[in-house]
């Protein structure tokens, strides 16, 4: 990333990007704390939609969201090569279940769209913002709605 | 500015321990079983929050405290004799320090008022008494100091008028510890404080001076005799060594007479050459400097000292907190790893007599070892929190008009510092419902033959690996009637609701439900009960009512000793392991089928002994599968709740007993109805710890058709 720009040199955010329900969403790296190979979790009774149960992660229990079922599509297949992205919101940390990981991205802040409907602050929009990329485009993941979505979202 | 707030901090730490100390010593004031010791620790507590108070400008609390301080010292210099009135007071006093602190802590203002009510109360003690020389004499035995009174016998033999301050001649041999050092004490000063009493000489005893190459810094080796000509009474001397009490060798005599042949004596044992081992046996006498008179005061004077040694406290150590959880967090870990080797290794084609099955054993015993002594770190006394409760019973009494007791009883009982903490709230709510509305006023106590001082008995004690408190009191015990009514005029229950006893005392726990007829500062402001239920529930923890009509009240609140492991029994429940508390098990069933009764459509009851049990099916409960064809006859575990009801759980499997470490779910997700938290199993799985009482209970709670809230609507 060289400054080749006009103006002065933009803010670049790395943000992991990867497949969930087959679209395409990213997290602020920042955010995500490790990623790990699917494996066996504990669901819990009563849980809401989209949350498969718990897993241990190092003696934390931490819940497991399939994140294309918390998005309202359909859930995700098992399939021994999904991985749990394992991002920390606040001093909670939680795991998502997704397809796959496809890269790390730098963006200028410049080139993240966020629609108007977007900026509403009714905190129902799970997706914060829009990143063009070569192919297409990446959705930018709120972990907060994911998070408070809970037992209300029924999809 | 920050190291100040720091040490500000650690003043107000202090202040804490320092209140603990003064309650106790109270306590045995007023139970009758004080001895001198007591009143000078009652007496350093309070001159020790004024010192540390007067070092942030806390004048008020300054200024009270020395009052509080005044009196304690009259009746500690048995000028004062302790009488109900007194002590009465000083309680009153030691309540009203409480608050000073709080307030100077919390920069709130207290109502200058009270201070000077209180502070006016302790006046009254201090009216000049022309008693005040013989009260040595009329003292009260247990309040006497040993010292003072058999000092006075000692100066009666060689004055005949010890009314008369006299020029008094005392032997001092002072010998700093290492500690002494450590806490930033020094000698000089102490010698300085000293000299204000009158003309001082020392002499300084190298005698243990070690040859160079042993020298060690951080060990002292000097003594001191030091000499006193002064007026003042042995008190005041021994006040100038008060706060180095159990950090020194001290030996305080009067001396009849400046007699020369004992200064040359002292001399003597100035080392002129080093000379170690006669001069050792030299410095070992060096409390009988008058040895022509072995007179009782030197006696005593060499008792006391060595009392005090036994009773310095225990050495402790100030840990943050933060810093033990990690360590408590550790354990955990570690306990965990354990299971999972000793898992592998039950798993591995090894004999039993190998030696590393041998080893895994060792392991867990020693992971167990270091995991109670880690609980032991975390684990504390009730008695402190005990001592508060004596506090909130006082101001009740005061706010309502009644005359109440606290009773405490096994203060020593420890409990997770945890629990104890979040423990004070809903006590504190407990003991004024007690005051406000377990005890009738003083004239209908009376009426109905009782004293009319009311017992509070609160108490501590273990029952089967939880800890079981009770605040009992002496009162009229429940209305039922009234809170029936109550309860149906609030609209809590159906007009036409017949319910039994135990079902109309637990509708104290409603939220919403205040019997109080008229809003005090006590109780009755909407929060009642139910808020205590919460708080304890949240502890992992249960309360129960037992109330016999005339004969008073009694709750009882049931907590696990530690927050972060239990013994859990292992079941599964449709093929998800899942851990169920031991203590809430009574036993395991498989019952004949005959034993099972039907009831209605759903409905299923177990008949043991003659009495019908209902059937809760665990699975069900949690939602997570239909009913599969019970054709057996299901294995069962009887468990019982607080309030005695008992009810039959059907699993699945039985697999074994273990200790587990509790991981909370409500950090990184929510709390779970039915499960109170998790755990890590030994292959790294984690396993529910299922809340048997929730599941028992549900049946009766409104939401209890669980089955339409199941994993099913999601998946």
């Amino acid at each position: 990333m060289t400054a080749v720009n006009d103006k002065a040199t933009p803010q670049i955010t790395e943000f992991v990007a990867f497949y969930s329900g087959g679209q395409s969403f990213s997290i602020e790296i920042s955010q995500v704390r490790e990623i790990r190979r699917w494996g066996p979790f504990t669901s819990v009774p009563h849980s809401p939609t989209g949350v498969l149960g718990v897993m241990n992660l190092r003696g934390s229990v931490i819940p497991i969201y399939d994140l294309a079922a918390r998005l309202g599509l359909a859930p995700t297949p098992e399939n021994p090569r999904n991985v749990i992205v394992v991002v920390m919101y606040g001093d909670q940390t939680l795991g998502l279940l997704v397809e796959s990981v496809s890269e790390i991205m730098s963006v200028s802040n410049d080139s993240i769209q966020i629609t108007p409907e977007m900026r509403a602050e009714s905190g129902q929009t799970p997706i914060a913002g829009l990143i063009n990329t070569d192919g297409g485009l990446t959705q930018i993941v709120d972990l907060a709605s994911i998070i408070r979505a809970r037992g209300t979202a029924a999809a | 500015m920050s190291t100040l707030n720091s040490i500000r901090d650690t003043f107000f730490e202090e202040c804490e321990d320092l209140m603990a100390d003064l309650a106790d010593g109270l306590a045995k004031m007023q139970s009758g079983s004080a001895d001198p010791e007591t009143v000078n620790a009652v007496f350093r507590a309070v001159h020790s929050v004024k010192g540390g108070a007067g070092a942030f400008s806390l004048t008020e609390l300054v200024a009270f405290s020395h009052q509080f301080e005044t009196v304690l010292d009259e009746l500690r210099s048995d000028r004062l004799k302790l009488q109900p009135e007194l002590m009465f007071t000083l309680l009153r006093s030691a309540d009203h320090l409480t608050v000073l602190i709080e307030a100077a802590r919390d920069g709130v203002d207290v109502d200058a008022v009270v201070t000077q009510n209180s502070a006016a109360a302790l006046r009254i003690w201090l009216k000049p008494s022309s008693d005040a020389a013989d009260a040595p004499a009329s003292a009260s035995e247990s309040f006497s100091f040993a010292a003072v009174t058999l000092d006075f016998g000692a100066f009666d033999q060689l004055n005949d008028t010890p009314n008369e301050p006299e020029l008094k001649h005392y032997e001092i041999a002072f010998q700093p510890t290492a500690t002494l050092f450590s806490n930033g004490h020094e000698p000089a000063l102490l010698f300085g404080e000293l000299s204000r009493l009158g003309t001082v000489s020392s002499t300084i005893d190298l005698g243990e001076l070690p040859a160079w190459e042993e020298f060690d810094t951080t060990v002292p080796f000097m003594k001191w005799t030091l000499k006193l000509a002064s007026t003042a009474e042995i008190d005041q001397v021994r006040a100038v060594f008060e706060f180095v009490d159990g950090l020194c060798k001290l030996n305080i005599v009067v001396a009849p007479m400046p007699v020369d042949q004992e200064a040359l004596q002292f001399e003597a044992s100035l080392p002129p050459a080093p000379a170690p081992l006669p001069m050792r046996q030299a410095v070992a006498e060096p409390i009988a400097p008058v040895p022509e008179k072995p007179s009782p005061a030197v006696k005593a004077a060499s008792v006391s000292p060595q009392i005090s040694d036994q009773h310095g406290p225990k050495p402790t150590l100030r840990v943050e907190l933060d810093r033990v959880d990690r360590l408590i967090n550790a354990v955990g870990e570690l306990i965990i790893n354990q299971a999972m080797i000793a898992q592998r290794v039950n798993e591995m084609p090894v004999t039993t007599d190998s030696e590393v099955v041998t080893y895994v054993e060792d392991y867990r015993l020693l992971a167990r070892d270091i995991q109670e002594a880690v609980m032991a770190i975390r684990a504390q006394p009730v008695k402190p929190l005990f001592q508060r409760m004596s506090r909130i019973v006082r101001e009740a009494a005061d706010a309502t008009g009644k005359s109440a007791q606290l009773l405490a009883f096994g203060e020593e009982i420890e409990v997770d510092k945890t629990v104890i903490e979040r423990l004070a709230d809903p006590l504190t709510h407990m003991i004024r419902n007690a005051v406000d509305h377990g005890l009738e006023s003083p004239e209908d106590r009376i009426k109905a033959g009782k004293e009319a001082c009311g017992t509070i008995r609160l108490s501590a004690a273990h029952r089967s690996g939880r800890v079981i408190i009770s605040i009992k009191d002496d009162g009229a015990g429940l209305n039922r009637p009234k809170i029936l009514k109550i309860a149906k005029d609030k609209g809590l229950i159906p007009q036409d609701a017949d319910l039994v006893e135990a079902d109309i005392d637990s509708l104290l726990f409603q939220p919403g439900f205040s019997t109080a007829q008229k809003v005090s500062n006590l109780s009755g402001r909407g929060v009642g009960l139910d808020v205590v239920r919460t708080a304890v529930t949240a502890l992992g923890g249960r309360v129960a009512i037992n109330s016999v009509p005339g004969q008073g009240t009694e709750f009882t609140i049931s907590l696990p000793l530690t927050l972060a492991v239990m013994d859990g029994m292992v079941v599964s429940v449709r093929g998800q392991t899942m851990i169920a508390p031991i203590s809430s098990i009574v036993e395991t069933i498989r019952p004949a089928l005959s034993e099972v009764h039907s009831v209605g459509p759903s409905s299923k009851y177990l008949s043991i002994l003659g009495e019908f049990i209902p059937i809760i099916d665990v699975a069900a409960s949690l939602g997570i599968a239909p009913n599969t064809s019970p054709s057996d006859p299901p294995l069962l575990l009887l468990v019982e709740s607080e309030n005695q009801s008992q009810c039959a759980l059907i699993v699945d499997e039985v697999h074994d007993q273990r200790q587990v470490v509790i991981k909370g779910l409500e950090h990184n997700y929510r709390s779970v109805q039915g499960v109170s938290a998790a755990t890590v199993l030994g292959n790294g799985q984690i396993a529910l710890i299922l809340d048997l009482d929730a599941i028992a209970f549900q049946r009766s709670a409104p939401e209890a058709p669980a089955e339409a809230s199941p994993l099913t609507k999601g998946a």
